[in-house]
């Protein structure tokens, strides 16, 4: 649906487009600018076309092995984060009270963790999870179980996980809960006048309702965790070892620690490109379940 | 199957309410026979929908009982009453194709699959279903959806009655004839109690054979559709069914004459009208006829509607707005006119409720009315 | 004011949603959309208030006899009011509020304010509830608050887009009735979409009839319900649904479905030989075989009772009729029955659909 013309509006747009251009474009064209070049400091840069990019793609090499293993750890990462977070976001919807004062205290409680700045959360964790004085890591080995996140890659990775889960989750719960909230009464009433199960109510009513939610939260938790950097930069800053090293983890130590920034432009392009594949993906084939729209009725 | 009574039926939304003006249901007692049509009618707020509620169970009446064949079931839950409800907003199960739709309440009563089969193709035959049985219901249109929602009702063996809540309310009028007449002719074949809620007396007199008007909480009238139609109760009854309504208009009567903006009409029979009442005589705009001024009473002429297949004027009888028919052969109408009341048309109303004639063994000579 | 849409077209996409449609609303007067559910009404409102813009053809206004083109024109710019099927109120604001918005935002005096939606809200029987807030109303309160804050806004354009669609039977009727006197008293434009051909009778100075994106016939409401152009726009105008028989003219002749034939008088006089589609309203439909005109023996589908009348499904013919007769009839579903049409009182189409034949009808009803 489109909206009325006044070819003036455009001069309002201005100002924006100019900020997008340093902010976005300016910057986008001399990442691809420094991914076809080689730079030895000094200003000077030498042609090395698609060089970096082979590189980047072939595993036997060292730059390509360390993308490939940080690319899985991604991949796996959001993979984990999803298969939690959904069922789970969904699970805390279904649980949220419909009416009274209530819904206005767990909506605020469930904004909480929203609100509070990445790095801010890294540091918490970081604190929190320490064996020595974080309650969460010293009541941990209390218990008898071995738990220390600077030594353990498992215990990093999982330390990592409850800490977005803690983060993130709430997301996905009042995205859900909104869903929930526009079903009419009327279907939960001819629900229950058709005998229907708890589980059959959530599977023919309340999860076909939520689909479109469900799309957009899928989408938003994908992105996000596949581009992690903040928080297990804080946290375990890519260690043990490389086992928490993602993607972006490995960018910067590229750009910034390395100095490579032929490699790491080349890099931030194929991420780039990585994320808007997987996102294309994973909404067509999700909008795809959804194909038998609405059709015109017949004629009269 | 069932026969639904309600005894001494009242409720109200607060606790410990006395007064009547607290009860969105004051008391009512009403039998509904096995395998009848039945129309709630009223306007919003008449209470139609609490009664509806608390037949399907959605809410527990704070007096009186519910008896399903002779059972209370005030307390029991809707999925433990054995009925089913059409809504007003087609409810479908959108992931599901038609037949899944239909077999849904079936299966989730644990149906053999085959005895499902047979049930939901012989539903689907009847609803006029059965090539859309593969579609799924998302993709269907209003009407279609709706035919699901009553499948789902019908299929079920063990249904006492189906209730109806403005089923029509999103449907195009030209589909309405169709499916309304599918649902009468269901009604026929299946001998299910239906109970259908609407505002709309269309629908209500079309469908039902008994209609029970309902008026801020109460059951002004339960009647047949011609009944009601004919010898409305309540001046509310002659307003609310017809359209236009009847028109209602202040006289005085005496005997079986009654005087009205000085003229005078003879009626068939007498009435004997009680004392220190509003006297009001109705009149259906069918059997009040426009003439030339100075014939029968006189009035002024608003204007005339023309409805296609009829004319209907609008008139002021002093200051009451009237409704009439209009003679094919008038015309030339000027501002004032005259307008011609059938006699055994014309009831006598006290206090808004209908008088009974006094039986045809004489006039009594009864007193003058007090009226305007 | 007047609007006029030349040659408007609107695309969504691969589809059409309004195809080329040239229509002229002259100033003051109340125009009829009818049309059933996803048939164009509201596209073509949406065109007409500048909410959307035409994919080809121009928009304009008619102004003291002088055309301003205001295609593309942003809605704030144009005089334009709006009432939708649900009902639209702000739900802060008190009745009055709400109705002196447009006033407000406007600039408008106070005193001016307060005098003018005081007379509207009288006019719409709103003035023991202007302190109230628009939730604690009832559905037809509501509306007439809408319609009030669409009406004091003095706009040119009023698009009414089926407005009495949520409200109970009676309340609809009783609208009805005073919606017209409102409009003429504002002086506005006005168009109005219904599902409904009695709204369109009872309201429309002009009905224009859509089917499938398409303006199937536009000009005086009585005009275009007693003379239809074609099938399409005879069905879309008749409630309860057009009767329709398919029959062969040849000679003196018609040939009726089932091998029977009868003299062709009526609407036949006159006709070359050929297919026809005859069509008539229920109310033309008589049941008995005493009467004039064509008879068929058909089988009852099902009696409804309206009150003083009946309404009678009568499968016939190989098709399926209602007929709608005076009096309580109470017939059995399946019973054979008799039912006669009188000849001159049918519309002949031809094979195309395009009217062949209509009744006569006096204009000045």
């Amino acid at each position: 649906m489109d909206k009325p013309y006044d070819n003036r509006a455009w001069f309002l747009v201005l100002p924006v487009l100019a900020i997008v251009a340093f902010s976005a474009v300016i910057p986008l064209m001399t990442v691809v600018n420094y991914s076809v070049q080689d730079t030895f400091g000094n200003n000077q840069f030498f042609w090395n076309g698609t060089g970096w990019f082979k590189e980047l793609l072939d595993p036997s090499s060292d730059l390509g092995g360390r993308v490939r293993d940080s690319l899985w750890r991604n991949l796996l990462f959001s993979a984990i984060i999803l298969a939690i977070e959904v069922p789970l976001g969904i699970a805390v919807a279904l649980a949220m009270p419909r009416e009274g004062w209530k819904v206005a205290a767990t909506l605020v409680l469930m904004a909480m963790p929203l609100l509070v700045p990445w790095n801010v959360v890294g540091t918490i964790w970081q604190v929190f999870a320490r064996g020595d004085i974080g309650l969460l890591g010293y009541t941990v080995n209390r218990l008898g179980i071995d738990y220390n996140y600077v030594a353990d890659p498992l215990a990093a990775w999982i330390t990592i996980i409850v800490m977005d889960v803690w983060h993130w989750t709430s997301l996905v719960a009042l995205l859900c809960y909104a869903g929930l909230k526009s079903i009419p009464d009327a279907y939960y009433q001819a629900a229950r006048i058709d005998g229907a199960s708890r589980w059959a109510v959530f599977r023919f009513i309340q999860l076909p309702k939520m689909r479109r939610v469900l799309i957009i939260a899928v989408l938003l938790r994908f992105m996000d965790s596949f581009m992690i950097y903040t928080e297990p930069f804080v946290v375990t800053g890519g260690g043990p070892g490389n086992s928490t090293t993602f993607l972006s983890i490995e960018l910067v130590k590229l750009a910034l620690g390395q100095f490579d920034l032929g490699k790491a432009a080349a890099m931030s392009i194929v991420y780039n490109l990585i994320i808007l594949a997987v996102c294309w993906v994973f909404y067509t084939v999700m909008t795809n379940l959804d194909v038998e729209r609405r059709r015109p009725p017949a004629d009269a | 199957m069932a026969r639904i009574e309600l005894s001494d039926l009242a409720h109200s939304y607060r606790r410990g309410a006395s007064a009547p003006g607290d009860f969105a249901l004051k008391p009512m007692t009403l039998t509904w026979r096995q395998g009848g049509a039945y129309a709630l009618l009223g306007p919003s707020g008449c209470g139609k929908t609490t009664l509806l509620n608390i037949i399907s169970g959605l809410l527990v009446p704070s007096h009186g009982r519910v008896l399903f064949d002779g059972r209370d079931v005030a307390h029991l839950p809707t999925e433990e009453r054995n009925i089913a409800q059409v809504f007003q907003f087609p409810v479908v199960y959108d992931t599901m194709t038609v037949y899944e739709n239909l077999a849904f309440p079936l299966r989730n009563r644990g149906m053999e699959a085959r005895a499902v089969d047979g049930r939901v193709r012989e539903i689907a035959t009847l609803l006029e279903l059965t090539g859309e049985l593969d579609r799924k219901a998302r993709g269907l249109t209003a009407d279609a959806k709706q035919k699901i929602s009553l499948g789902r009702g019908l299929v079920r063996p063990d249904v006492a009655a189906i209730l109806f809540d403005e089923p029509l309310t999103v449907i195009d009028p030209q589909l309405k004839w169709e499916l309304r007449s599918k649902l009468k002719a269901l009604h026929r074949a299946l001998d299910v109690t239906m109970i259908y809620v609407t505002h709309d007396q269309t629908e209500a007199l079309t469908f039902a054979d008994t209609v029970v008007v309902m008026h801020d909480g109460r059951v002004v009238q339960t009647g047949r559709p011609d009944e009601l139609f004919e010898k409305p109760a309540h001046t509310f009854v002659g307003y609310f069914i017809g359209s236009p309504g009847m028109n209602v208009i202040p006289a005085s009567v005496a005997g079986n004459r009654v005087h009205v903006a000085g003229a005078t009409i003879e009626l068939p029979q007498s009435y004997d009208i009680p004392s220190g009442k509003r006297i009001e005589i109705g009149v259906r705009p069918e059997f009040a006829t426009l003439a030339r001024a100075g014939e029968g009473v006189p009035v002024t002429v608003e204007r005339i509607d023309d409805l296609g297949r009829s004319r209907l004027a609008r008139l002021r009888l002093q200051e009451h707005p009237v409704a009439a028919g209009v003679p094919d052969g008038l015309s030339d109408i000027g501002e004032t006119a005259g307008l011609i009341l059938q006699p055994d048309h014309i009831h006598v109303y006290a206090d808004g409720e209908r008088i009974e004639p006094v039986p045809a063994s004489g006039s009594k000579g009864g007193r003058d009315g007090q009226a305007l | 004011m007047g609007l006029v849409l030349d040659k408007v077209r609107r695309d969504v996409g691969a589809q059409t949603h309004v195809h080329e449609t040239t229509l002229r609303l002259p100033p003051g007067t109340m125009t009829v959309l009818l049309g059933a559910t996803l048939a164009g009404k509201t596209s073509l409102m949406r065109l007409m208030a500048g909410l959307d813009r035409p994919t080809s053809g121009r928009i304009l206004v008619v102004e003291g006899g002088r055309e301003r083109d205001v295609t593309g024109l942003a809605v704030r710019e144009r005089s334009v009011a709006m009432v939708y099927q649900q009902f639209i109120n702000y739900p802060n604001l008190n009745v009055f509020e709400n109705i002196a918005s447009p006033l407000r935002v406007k600039g408008l005096p106070k005193a001016e304010i307060e005098s003018k939606v005081r007379a509207m809200a009288r006019l719409m029987q709103l003035d023991p509830f202007l302190e109230r807030m628009p939730l604690n109303l009832s559905g037809g309160q509501q509306q007439r608050t809408a319609m009030a804050r669409a009406l004091i806004k003095g706009a040119d354009l009023v698009l009414l887009d089926e407005p009495l669609a949520n409200l109970d039977y009676k309340l609809r009727e009783e609208l009805r009735e005073e919606l017209p006197k409102i409009v003429r008293m504002s002086n506005a434009t006005v168009v109005y979409a219904t599902t409904e051909p009695q709204e369109a009778l009872l309201l429309g100075d002009h009905t224009a009839t859509l089917w499938q994106g398409r303006v199937t016939q536009h000009g005086p409401s009585a005009a275009v319900y007693r003379r239809p152009q074609d099938l399409i726009t005879a069905r879309i105008f008749s409630d309860p649904p057009l009767n329709i028989l398919a029959v062969t003219k040849r000679g003196a002749e018609i040939l009726l479905p089932g091998g029977a034939s009868a003299p062709a008088t009526g609407a036949f006089t006159g006709l070359a030989d050929g297919d026809y589609q005859v069509g008539f309203r229920a109310h033309h439909l008589g049941l008995g075989a005493a009467g004039p005109g064509l008879r068929f023996d058909g089988t009852v589908i099902v009696a409804e009772i309206a009150g003083s009348e009946s309404f009678v499904h009568v499968e016939c013919a190989g098709s399926r009729w209602v007929a709608l007769v005076p009096g309580v009839h109470e017939l059995e579903p399946g019973a054979t029955i008799s039912v006669h049409v009188d000849l001159t009182t049918v519309f002949v189409f031809d094979p195309d659909g395009r009217l062949a034949h209509a009744p006569a009808f006096l204009s000045a009803a």
